[in-house]
């Protein structure tokens, strides 16, 4: 049904998703009333311009006072009222279309939390908590598999904005709000936080991937699965739960059940680390450990205060977390 | 003023030595209660801010010229473009558009001040004394780190990020603190100008013989009274709840973050209204003079800017689809907000049927008005756009959102602000701009303002949101970042160049006499500068265009005005 799948640029302009598509349809609409308005009143501006510009010869005459015409303002005060209702009237049977869909019964229900400055994401159903990269399954035609995200604030007010798959809808504390997407090709989709959250707002990244049912079940099965026990990295396990790590992150299956910060069970599963400030790879998370102000400054994480060795066993335990 | 040839009695040294007569001239400014002198210190004290809110702005745009950039830090950058905001709002907006009316409403209704002299002293220097106190918290406010900290929770200031918790130090304290004050001034202003306009008008002056002018602020400053109450309110519970332990704001104990957003945009929105009537109020005016044509359809734009006021206050929410209001919510404010292009639209022709048929002399003043017109039409357009509510969930706190007001403040009201400062200049100083000068500020901000605003659009609607101090390098926003700098930098340029025109046309301009743009309202009767007290006798009028029956005794207005 839509030809483009996941782009680079998170453009409205690409909706891979039902209530995407239904805006971009919208907005098309809605560009051909405007852009006529705009051709015929700034065309009437420009032919005034070039026609009734004083020349040279008429130097001394006052041209002739014209006071106004009561049937010209009827005119162009009726007809904007009815491109009024016309536009209205269209944009309510959108605002209905989305806003009130009906849940199926089969739709995956996630709840987004917002942090300062990070996403938890939450499958009730399935029992999985993962942070800043959204897995859902891709819904066809065939065979429909919306997911409803259900959003909340721990902190101040976020906003979740993956261009591609839906409008915006806002995460604020004590007032829990819902929006849905069906993405019908698989594949990353790129956003991130729309409310201005503090200092760390423009690295707050959003990165959902839509997998096929198959791939989405393998992950979904992984995530289920407590913490990986490796002897080789016991070492940085013990630094992990002693030190202040364990206060704020879980490692399901262990001692560490913070939440403060985000989950990291299954670290190893995602691409990136920060809400997408930096790959995920040994020398970032060595660099984060030692001072997260050097990739995202502002970011709430202190600086460990660890030695070089005790950082290494730390990300050796990390690598660990498949 | 020492008077030369009457020296005091018992002074020894009656003409003042060079200081003295600088220190008197200088306490004649703080201590006059004179409509004009207070006008030209609102609008000095507005450009002066302009200045900075633009050097800001320019700030922004270096740090935003490539991706992942670190000529700011991300702390200076939330600083910079709060600071930026309520900056061009509180301390460029409405002070310069109080100066206007201070200086111009009691030339143009014949009368010899504002109603209540002192209280206009008041309301300026409140709202003086707002400004610098903000800016005082650079090096005043001790932030997180014990050390000056301006405000950096956005000029929208949504709670939580404002309480406590999440915005330790003072500099919240300084943004509530100076916007009450200024506020207290703004609202005193106001009240003087709906009584100057209500009880000073002249002998003659009818409510539908005022010029337009005087009708739109009359219009803004009834709206001013019920639009900064509710955010004084707002401030002030944002203050108990910082520091006497309330719970408006507290969602951790139960609070609500949204009451504070409708609070804001209740203000919020008739705000841009307020900024945006005074710039249509310049229009009005300069638009008939140099079409050499009286005003279209007079009875139509008066009845236009009382509707967009009363619409104006019933449509803050569309600031808020995203927030999640019902289906039902949403579709209102979605009806009543496209409502308002409705008078919009009313003036945007009535302003084209003005131009229709005259002979137009496209001096600056007039320049910059046709552009406002073609660039209010624009932002007019995207306006509707934004008012459809599920394109608004895509384009609400992204560029094109930041292109849309820019478009309204910047390319309506900033354009109509140099308009109406090339056209009344001549009138406050007794010198004309200089028109070379005047014709490259108008081409080169014109340029830079389409390639920064035009551009900011595209770029908004590839998914860049606003607020973010940089972006990622492979999203496709880096080739028209740099171009929306590139626009900033020819703007302030052209800025330099205004800036330069007024301080050299004021010591070297030609000479402008009473009436250099054969205008017709009653401001143009007095001389340049005017007297204090500004008439001698009391004027008489019998139309709407006073100095057009003068200037055409055989064909009078009054003849043919309805």
């Amino acid at each position: 049904m839509f030809a483009q799948g996941p782009q680079a640029t998170p453009s409205i302009w690409a909706p891979a998703s039902t209530p995407a598509h239904e805006i971009y349809g919208l907005s098309l609409f809605v560009f051909l009333i405007t852009g006529a308005i705009f051709a015929v009143v700034g065309g009437l501006l420009a032919f005034v311009i070039i026609k009734f510009h004083a020349r040279e010869s008429d130097a001394g005459h006052e041209p002739a006072q014209i006071y106004g015409s009561v049937q010209v303002e009827l005119a162009w005060t009726v007809i904007p009222v009815l491109i009024v209702v016309v536009l209205f009237l269209t944009t309510a049977r959108i605002i209905f279309a989305i806003q009130d869909a009906p849940e199926p019964k089969s739709a995956l229900d996630v709840i987004v939390v917002g942090h300062q400055f990070w996403w938890e994401f939450r499958y009730p159903k399935l029992g999985i908590v993962t942070a800043n990269e959204l897995h859902v399954p891709v819904s066809t035609s065939s065979n429909p598999d919306p997911t409803y995200l259900k959003l909340l604030s721990a902190d101040v007010d976020h906003s979740f904005w993956v261009p591609q798959l839906g409008g915006k809808t806002d995460l604020i504390p004590n007032h829990p709000n819902q929006m849905w997407i069906d993405p019908q090709a698989t594949g990353l989709y790129l956003g991130q936080c729309a409310q201005f959250c503090g200092m760390e707002h423009a690295k707050m990244l959003i990165r959902v991937y839509v997998d096929t049912p198959r791939q989405f079940d393998v992950w979904a099965k992984n995530q289920q699965r407590p913490g990986t026990q490796d002897a080789s990295v016991a070492a940085g396990r013990h630094i992990f739960e002693t030190e202040a790590c364990m206060s704020c992150h879980t490692i399901a299956g262990t001692v560490a059940k913070g939440t403060f910060g985000p989950d990291l069970t299954h670290l190893m599963s995602r691409a990136t680390i920060a809400a997408g400030a930096a790959a995920n790879t040994p020398q970032n998370l060595r660099a984060w450990i030692q001072d997260p102000n050097v990739i995202k400054p502002g970011a709430l994480m202190p600086a460990m205060q660890l030695s070089d060795r005790q950082i290494d066993e730390v990300v050796a335990y990390l690598s660990s977390l498949h | 003023m020492a008077d030369q040839a009457f020296p005091i009695p018992g002074s020894l040294d009656a003409t003042p030595s060079h200081g003295a007569a600088l220190l008197e001239w200088l306490h004649s400014w703080v201590v006059t209660v004179d409509h004009k002198k207070l006008g030209i210190l609102y609008i000095v004290y507005a450009l002066f801010f302009l200045l900075v809110g633009g050097a800001e702005a320019l700030a922004i745009r270096i740090q935003l010229v490539i991706p992942n950039n670190h000529f700011v830090s991300p702390e200076l950058y939330n600083e910079l473009f709060t600071m930026h905001g309520t900056t061009m709002v509180f301390l460029v907006g409405m002070p310069i558009l109080f100066g206007f009316a201070n200086y111009l409403v009691p030339l143009m209704i014949g009368a010899r001040d504002m109603a209540f002299p002192r209280l206009n002293a008041f309301g300026f220097w409140m709202t003086a004394f707002g400004g610098l106190f903000l800016y005082f918290s650079f090096i005043g406010g001790f932030g997180l780190y014990g050390m000056g900290s301006a405000p950096d929770v956005g000029w929208f200031a949504y709670v939580p990020l404002t309480a406590q918790a999440f915005s330790p130090g003072h500099n919240t304290d300084y943004w509530a603190l100076a916007l009450i004050v200024s506020g207290f001034g703004t609202l005193g202003t106001a009240i003087n100008i709906v009584a100057t306009i209500i009880s000073m008008r002249c002998r003659g002056m009818t409510l539908l013989r005022m010029p337009l002018f005087a009708w739109l602020m009359l219009v803004v400053s009834g709206l001013t009274l019920i639009t900064i109450t509710p955010l004084t309110a707002a401030q002030i519970m944002l203050l108990i709840d910082r520091y006497l332990g309330g719970h408006f704001f507290d969602t951790q104990a139960g609070g609500s973050a949204v009451v504070w957003i409708h609070f804001f945009w209740i203000f919020g929105h008739p705000e841009v209204y307020v900024l945006v009537l005074p710039a249509f109020a310049i229009a009005n005016e300069i638009i008939p003079t140099f079409s050499r044509k009286a005003i279209f359809g007079y009875p139509a734009m008066v009845a236009a800017s009382v509707g967009i006021a009363f619409v104006s206050v019933s449509v803050w929410a569309h600031h808020m689809f995203t927030v999640g209001m019902t289906s039902v919510s949403n579709a209102f404010f979605v009806l009543s907000t496209m409502m308002v292009g409705i008078p919009t639209g009313i003036k945007i022709f009535n302003w084209i049927a003005t131009m229709w048929g005259g002979k137009i002399r496209f001096a600056t003043p007039m320049l910059f008005c046709t552009a406002f017109v073609f660039q209010f039409l624009i932002a007019g357009l995207t306006g509707i756009m934004l008012s459809v509510a599920p394109l608004d969930w895509q384009l609400h706190n992204s560029y094109f959102v930041i292109a849309h007001f820019h478009y309204v403040l910047v390319g309506a009201i900033v354009f109509c602000i140099f308009a109406a400062i090339y056209y009344w200049y001549p009138k406050a100083t007794g010198r004309v701009l200089s028109e070379k000068l005047g014709k490259w500020h108008f081409w080169l901000f014109f340029i830079g303002f389409h390639l920064t605003f035009d551009t900011m659009h595209f770029v908004g609607s590839l998914g860049m949101p606003r607020s973010i101090y940089t972006y990622e390098a492979d999203r496709g926003w880096s080739v028209l970042n740099f171009w929306i700098s590139m626009g900033g930098l020819i703007q302030a340029i052209a800025v330099l160049s205004f800036t330069w025109n007024l301080i050299d046309s004021y010591l070297h301009g030609k000479e402008a006499g009473n009436d250099p743009w054969d205008a017709w309202t009653l401001e143009w009767s007095t001389p340049s500068p005017p007297p204090a007290y500004n008439f001698a006798e009391d004027p008489v009028v019998r139309s709407r265009r006073p100095l057009w029956d003068l200037k055409h005794p055989q064909d009078p207005d009054w003849k043919y005005e309805r």
